[in-house]
């Protein structure tokens, strides 16, 4: 996994309420047996309209924003499914940081998994990173992960908590589970006890 | 295995059961009794355990089912769509150099995962259930603790048998009350995310409690905990008694003989301890409730069946107002509509959240005798193939045919849409499943969610009708 650090790049507004993950990545792309090459499915269904073509009003399609890295967008992120085709199409896009008021639990824990940060900041901090997003390819935006800021494009510095453990994680970018594996000897005492005090289970 | 001496949760217990390991931070490993899988989710992770020369733990935890993506019609000539195929031989590749029991299409035993797991008697009391789907909330009900997980997660369970967990907060919803006929354990679960909204439970694990939730069935209990994700939580849980016990006896891995009695006594001491603090408390009172029915697109849309579509000013906040204005845009209303007015071209009973036996008996009772209406077109589709055969034995598979219905394989089919079962653009569905996302049931596609009574009254009918009232 890539290591995540600091990243500047464009920020697109999507200023929609409870994206969810048919939204991000329709079921015809869950057909897949890869992880890669998802991009071109990102939004589909906001993002071409019926012929295929780009929908010139999606937000992705407008010239200031077709290389956004950072998506500011509306409260409860990532509802529904448990698809992690969900980041896996951000990624592909070129999407590496998404910042809304609150995420759904899976979805949240997937982008770590890929190297993508998730930002929960108050709905006083989105509306303005909303404003600043919407100023378009002029206004950049700076996220600093090890000092745990979002820097805006006139100076503005909102503060943004993150769990200690994923932080290590994501700057490192480290396998879990080669971690979890070094844990083997635990798993397997733990799974002795477990022989004896419910081997029903 | 860790324990306090204070006054325990349901979630509380089982969490302290399943720690391996805590971290200085408060991050634990935990250990996952059960593993389901399917084929959408599970490919990448087989990918990657390969790419890194790793094992499956443990096997015989595992157990793996195609559900998502399977046609619904005859599969015994195989499966047409290229894509599906690859996806179905490639769980079944993954399963067999893996070591992985797997039920095929054309097993009986197939189903939707969530509704396979209970029927073998995989689900058990006190035991943690992971599945790369997020509606293994369903599992809850046995008072299992089940959550949906991603495709990483997928890959770090089978290579490791535990999950990195931080442990969420308790949050308790109490139904007092007895339901009204006509009003279901759907009902009550769409009531409760029309309440505390979609988000209403990120970081929760929620138990159902009151006498409402005692009174229901398992397959009640199941559709419950089905779409606590819905409602945003990280599962849902109801405390074992006898109706789970009752359940369980004699299912084909349930324990047998001493076993038994010793999981039994075990399964006793699974419920929130008198005075354990949740961290937030609902309480809703079910004889008060109507049948409902989602007029938008997320889950917390609801509206009584007596009631109307909501008019664009009922919200609050701007990007309220934007919602309920992309909601009606998409669901092809005007606001203001009477709910019983809204017709329907299709209808679909099925899926993990009413997709079992009790679902279908319902169904059976309320179309016996009667004729889809010429405009609609209705299809059922069984959760696995056992509830198939079970119907198919009581002879409503006959019942339905004869009123109009379409009778077929077990399988996901509409819920998601991913194989041909799927609406076309403008079409507007009455549905049984829990989603009525943009798009979830075809592309422009229009779903309403009900209970299996509403929806099959409303195919008799062509448009939506109060199933109290309803002869
Ligand atoms: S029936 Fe629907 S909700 Fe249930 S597992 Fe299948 S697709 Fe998911």
């Amino acid at each position: 996994m890539k290591p995540f650090t600091n990243l500047t790049g464009v920020a697109a507004p999507l200023d929609i309420m409870n994206v969810d993950t048919d939204m991000i990545i329709p079921k015809q792309y869950l057909k897949t047996i890869k992880r890669t090459g998802l991009g071109t499915g990102l939004f589909s269904e906001m993002r071409y309209t019926d012929d295929g073509s780009d929908n010139p009003d999606f937000i992705l399609n407008k010239p200031a924003y077709r290389k956004a890295e950072i998506l500011v967008a509306g409260d409860n992120f990532g509802c529904g499914s448990s698809r992690e085709h969900a980041p896996w199409a951000l990624l592909d896009f070129g999407i590496r940081c998404v910042i809304s008021t609150s995420f759904a639990d899976i979805f949240y824990n997937n982008c770590f998994k890929n190297g993508i940060l998730p930002i929960t900041v108050s709905q006083t901090d989105l509306d303005k990173l909303m404003d600043d997003a919407r100023r378009g390819a002029n206004a950049t935006m700076t996220i600093d992960l090890p000092s745990q800021e979002i820097r805006g494009p006139d100076g503005g510095v909102v503060k943004f908590e993150i769990d200690s453990f994923r932080k290590h994680l994501l700057l490192n970018g480290l396998d879990d589970i080669g971690l979890t594996m070094e844990k083997s000897s635990a798993i397997s005492s733990f799974e002795q006890k477990l022989s004896t005090a419910r081997p029903w289970a | 295995m860790a324990q306090s001496s204070a006054p325990r949760t349901l979630y509380d217990k089982i969490w302290d059961d399943h720690v391996v390991d805590t971290q200085p931070d408060g991050t634990c490993l935990l250990y996952i009794d059960r593993h389901l899988i399917h084929e959408v989710t599970s490919p990448q992770a087989f990918e990657g355990l390969r790419m890194a020369k790793r094992k499956v733990r443990a096997p015989q935890k595992t157990l793996a089912v195609v559900d998502h993506n399977v046609p619904t019609s005859d599969r015994s000539k195989g499966i047409e769509d290229p894509e599906s195929r690859t996806q179905v031989e490639t769980l079944a590749e993954n399963a067999r150099e893996f070591g992985i029991e797997y039920y095929n299409e054309l097993d009986k035993r197939q189903g939707v995962v969530h509704i396979v797991g209970p029927e073998q008697g995989f689900t058990l009391p006190g035991t943690t259930i992971v599945c790369g789907d997020s509606h293994t909330s369903t599992h809850g009900a046995f008072g299992a603790l089940a959550h949906g997980i991603g495709t990483s997660e997928v890959e770090h369970v089978l290579a490791t048998q535990t999950l990195i967990q931080a442990k969420a907060k308790n949050m308790r919803i109490t139904v007092d009350g007895q339901l009204p006929a006509g009003v279901t354990a759907k009902d009550i679960i769409l009531a409760i995310i029309g309440e505390i909204g979609t988000a209403g439970g990120t970081g929760h694990v929620m138990e159902y409690a009151g006498e409402a939730i005692r009174s229901l069935s398992m397959e009640g209990r199941m559709t419950i905990c089905n779409m606590s994700i819905e409602g945003g939580a990280r599962a849902g849980l109801v405390a074992p008694d006898e109706k789970t016990y009752a359940y369980l006896k004699d299912r084909p891995k349930a324990p047998k003989g001493m076993a038994w009695d010793m999981a039994l006594a075990y399964w006793k001491t699974l419920f929130s301890d008198e005075g354990a603090h949740f961290d937030r408390e609902i309480r809703l009172d079910a004889a008060n409730l109507p049948p409902i029915v989602t007029w938008g697109t997320s889950p917390e849309d609801v509206v009584s069946i007596t009631g109307n579509v909501p008019l664009v000013d009922t919200g609050h906040s701007d990007q309220k107002k934007a919602a309920i204005q992309r909601a009606l845009d998409y669901m092809g209303l005007k606001g203001g509509e009477k709910i019983t007015d809204i017709k329907l071209d299709r209808v679909f009973i099925g899926s993990c959240t009413n997709g079992r036996i009790e679902d279908l008996r319902a169904v059976a009772k309320a179309v016996e005798g009667k004729t889809v209406a010429s405009t609609v077109s209705a299809m059922i589709v069984p959760g696995s193939g056992l509830v198939k055969l079970q119907a198919e034995e009581e002879g409503l598979d006959k019942i339905f045919k004869a009123a109009g219905f379409d009778w077929r394989e077990p399988g996901c089919s509409m819920c998601l849409a991913m194989n041909a079962d799927k609406l076309a653009p403008g079409e507007r569905c009455a549905s049984t499943s829990n989603r009525n996302f943009e798009g979830r049931q075809g592309f422009k596609g229009r779903t309403h969610l009900v209970s299996p009574i509403m929806a099959a009254a409303a195919a008799i009918e062509g448009h939506f009708v109060d199933v109290r009232t309803w002869a």
